[in-house]
């Protein structure tokens, strides 16, 4: 039986289910919640429906809570309002177009879902060593830029929905000066395709490394700024120290990495115990505290973004002029791009080079663009630690020029199971807090 | 099904997988080997197989003994396998009777070192025991597996679809799902379903 009443939206809906009366409340219209369930006999329970649209529940999640008073007994998430299939899709494009796909994923890193997924081509393909050194170092720059961006959007929308609106606004005005450097070194904010199997779409265009340089300079008295905005704040504080507590047995059950496994006092981080793309060679320490909670998450990402810009500077300070695309050209994708008049496309060099002297330089470039190299078959697993923790990659060749199947184990997704074990008999406004210290990103989730 | 889009390749170059590798597996994959046999006294009925690949090491396991399997990697000493990563679906409909494959990563942090542990079910009877009881992050996994692949993970306490709606039909990354879509008609222009387009024709 529904009693919508249309002429008054704002005010308590109520419905009669199978499962017993169900409200939508629109804002405004507590009071006539609580006075219609006053007139009813005692309520066992109730089910608040938090999400999917939301401006706390840090995306598309859906947070299913069962409440007695504020405290939450039961907290649960529906997933799924970001599905794509892009691990569908990219059963039907070649291993390159592949990049395009999976820079989608977990937006906020779409450079360590880049790498990780050419490492793993890379691996099946067996030419993880031949990688040219430059396009290794720009790889480890690019990812920690992005490490500090995804951080800063997590210290951001993590403040924002705690009440803390000047960590918003700070933290998207340092991510925006993360994201210029972006923009002229790949054209892109985000979505970048940059990262490609073999090596890189195009290298550092000029004045890039002094763009990177000046960023370098800027971001840590901003950094700083942000941090000293909360480190010490007793309102953050009180809304995230023993939030959303969750141990090193628990994380090991739950198959938790990242801050939040760190955060538990075990250092354990794939680039200094497995490392990829040379990290072994650069400088920096894995930040760890021993709380736990929402509060020690917070100050290893902030330790983090300044391990960051340390490996960043090495990646300047390293980087020399030469190839950023493996030799092999069975592999390297045959375009050489250049700036011309009309933007950036294929440089005339190469275009008047196969379409003028070499028909068999043409027949190479439109065979590999179009139908792409073939990958041995058999199948790998890569994982790379992304902001978010262990970002692992399987994928499957059958011997053609195509994914037989690819699969992200993003952390996202393991990591938001967390959820019930952080929130469950804490306060429902803990369970902000909590969700926000984990740090899911949907799009990464749902895939 | 040889990935030419451009059409005029006709010539189909395949290699297959290793199919088995033999000891010694090299690396320290032997001392994986030596600690699960110590552990497991019945390795030989448990195992079917193991892979050396591309530096890795693939344990294929009877579906019937998986749980007793991943128990001895998290809970052995030399193993002490505490991290899975999930579980990946893929459907290999040629293969009779093991139509379906599930790859289970682990990590040991405290060996620093991983195993990748593979298990088959035919499209008749996609049963595979679930692991929850005894890696609990595997929950989300084998529920999003079942969801993609239709793999029924026996013992799973709420194996319901994760991504896909609940009143879907099909598991869509099986491989005799086709890829989305509808046919659209926008401004009188029929636009074909993506696996009928040209350039997704395999």
């Amino acid at each position: 039986m529904t009693t919508f009443n249309d002429s008054e939206p704002t005010v308590a809906q109520e419905r009669e289910t199978s499962q017993g009366r169900i409200f939508t409340v629109q804002g405004n219209d507590w009071d006539e919640l609580l006075h219609d369930l006053s007139s009813t006999p005692a309520q066992e329970r109730i089910v608040v429906n938090m999400g999917p649209q939301h401006p706390s529940t840090h995306g598309v999640l859906r947070l299913i809570l069962e409440l007695d008073g504020e405290t939450v007994t039961q907290a649960r998430c529906g997933i799924g309002y970001l599905h794509t299939g892009i691990e569908k899709n990219m059963e039907f494009r070649t291993w390159t177009q592949g990049v395009t796909f999976v820079t989608r994923m977990d937006y906020l890193s779409p450079f360590f879902n880049e790498t990780a997924y050419c490492l793993g081509v890379e691996k099946l393909l067996g030419i993880t060593d031949q990688i040219p050194e430059r396009a290794n170092v720009i790889r480890v720059m690019m990812m920690e830029l992005n490490r500090i961006s995804s951080h800063l959007v997590c210290l951001a929308t993590g403040g924002m929905e705690l009440g803390a609106l000047t960590a918003m606004t700070f933290g998207f005005r340092e991510r925006e000066l993360v994201l210029d450097v972006f923009e002229m070194i790949t054209g892109l904010r985000m979505n970048h395709a940059f990262i490609r199997p073999g090596g890189l779409a195009q290298d550092l265009p000029e004045g890039a490394e002094k763009k990177v340089q000046e960023l370098l300079d800027m971001l840590p008295g901003r950094l700083k700024d942000t941090a000293d905005l909360l480190v010490d704040n007793t309102i953050w504080k009180g809304r995230t120290v023993g939030v959303g507590t969750l141990d090193l047995a628990g994380c090991m059950a739950l198959g938790i990495t990242g801050p939040i496994l760190r955060s538990t006092g075990l250092p354990h981080d794939l680039r200094k115990s497995q490392p990829y793309c040379g990290y072994e060679t650069y400088e920096f320490d894995v930040p760890v505290q021993t709380s736990s909670d929402a509060y020690g998450r917070f100050l290893i990402r902030i330790a983090e973004m300044f391990e960051s810009m340390k490996i960043v500077q090495q990646c300047l300070d390293r980087l020399k002029p030469g190839p950023v695309m493996i030799e092999d050209k069975k592999i390297a994708w045959p375009a050489q791009l250049a700036h011309g008049a009309d933007g950036t496309g294929n440089s005339f060099e190469h275009i008047r080079q196969i379409m003028g002297t070499s028909m068999e330089a043409l027949i190479h470039h439109f065979k590999l663009v179009t139908e792409g190299f073939k990958v041995p078959a058999g199948q790998a697993y890569v994982a790379v630690e992304s902001p978010r923790g262990e970002l692992g990659v399987h994928l499957v060749s059958d011997g053609g020029t195509r994914p037989y199947r690819v699969h992200f184990r993003d952390p996202s997704f393991t990591n938001l199971q967390a959820t019930a074990a952080m929130c469950e008999g804490a306060q429902i406004a803990d369970v902000v807090a909590a969700v926000a210290s984990i740090d899911p990103v949907m799009g990464g989730v749902d895939r | 099904m040889n990935g030419d889009t451009s059409g005029y390749g006709g010539l189909v170059v395949r290699n297959d997988p290793i199919a088995a590798s033999q000891r010694p597996f090299g690396g320290a994959f032997d001392s994986i080997a030596d600690a699960i046999e110590a552990a497991l006294p019945n390795h030989a009925q448990v195992i079917t197989g193991v892979v050396i690949d591309r530096d890795q090491m693939i344990v294929q396991v009877q579906r019937d003994r998986l749980l007793e399997f991943v128990r001895v990697l998290r809970d052995d000493p030399a193993l002490r396998f505490e991290v899975c990563l999930g579980v990946s679906g893929v459907h290999f409909p040629e293969q009779e009777g093991a139509e379906l494959h599930a790859h289970y990563p682990f990590l040991s942090i405290t060996h620093n070192r991983r195993v990748f542990v593979e298990v088959t079910a035919p499209d008749a009877d996609p049963v595979i025991d679930s692991i929850t009881s005894v890696y609990p992050t595997n929950d989300w996994h084998e529920r999003e597996t079942y969801d993609f692949f239709g793999i029924i993970f026996s013992g799973h306490p709420y194996l319901t679809r994760i991504q896909m709606p609940d009143d879907w039909l099909g598991h869509p990354q099986r491989k005799d799902y086709p890829l989305g879509g509808i046919p659209v008609e926008f401004k009188g222009a029929q636009i074909d379903p993506p696996d009928q387009r040209r350039s997704y024709n395999k």
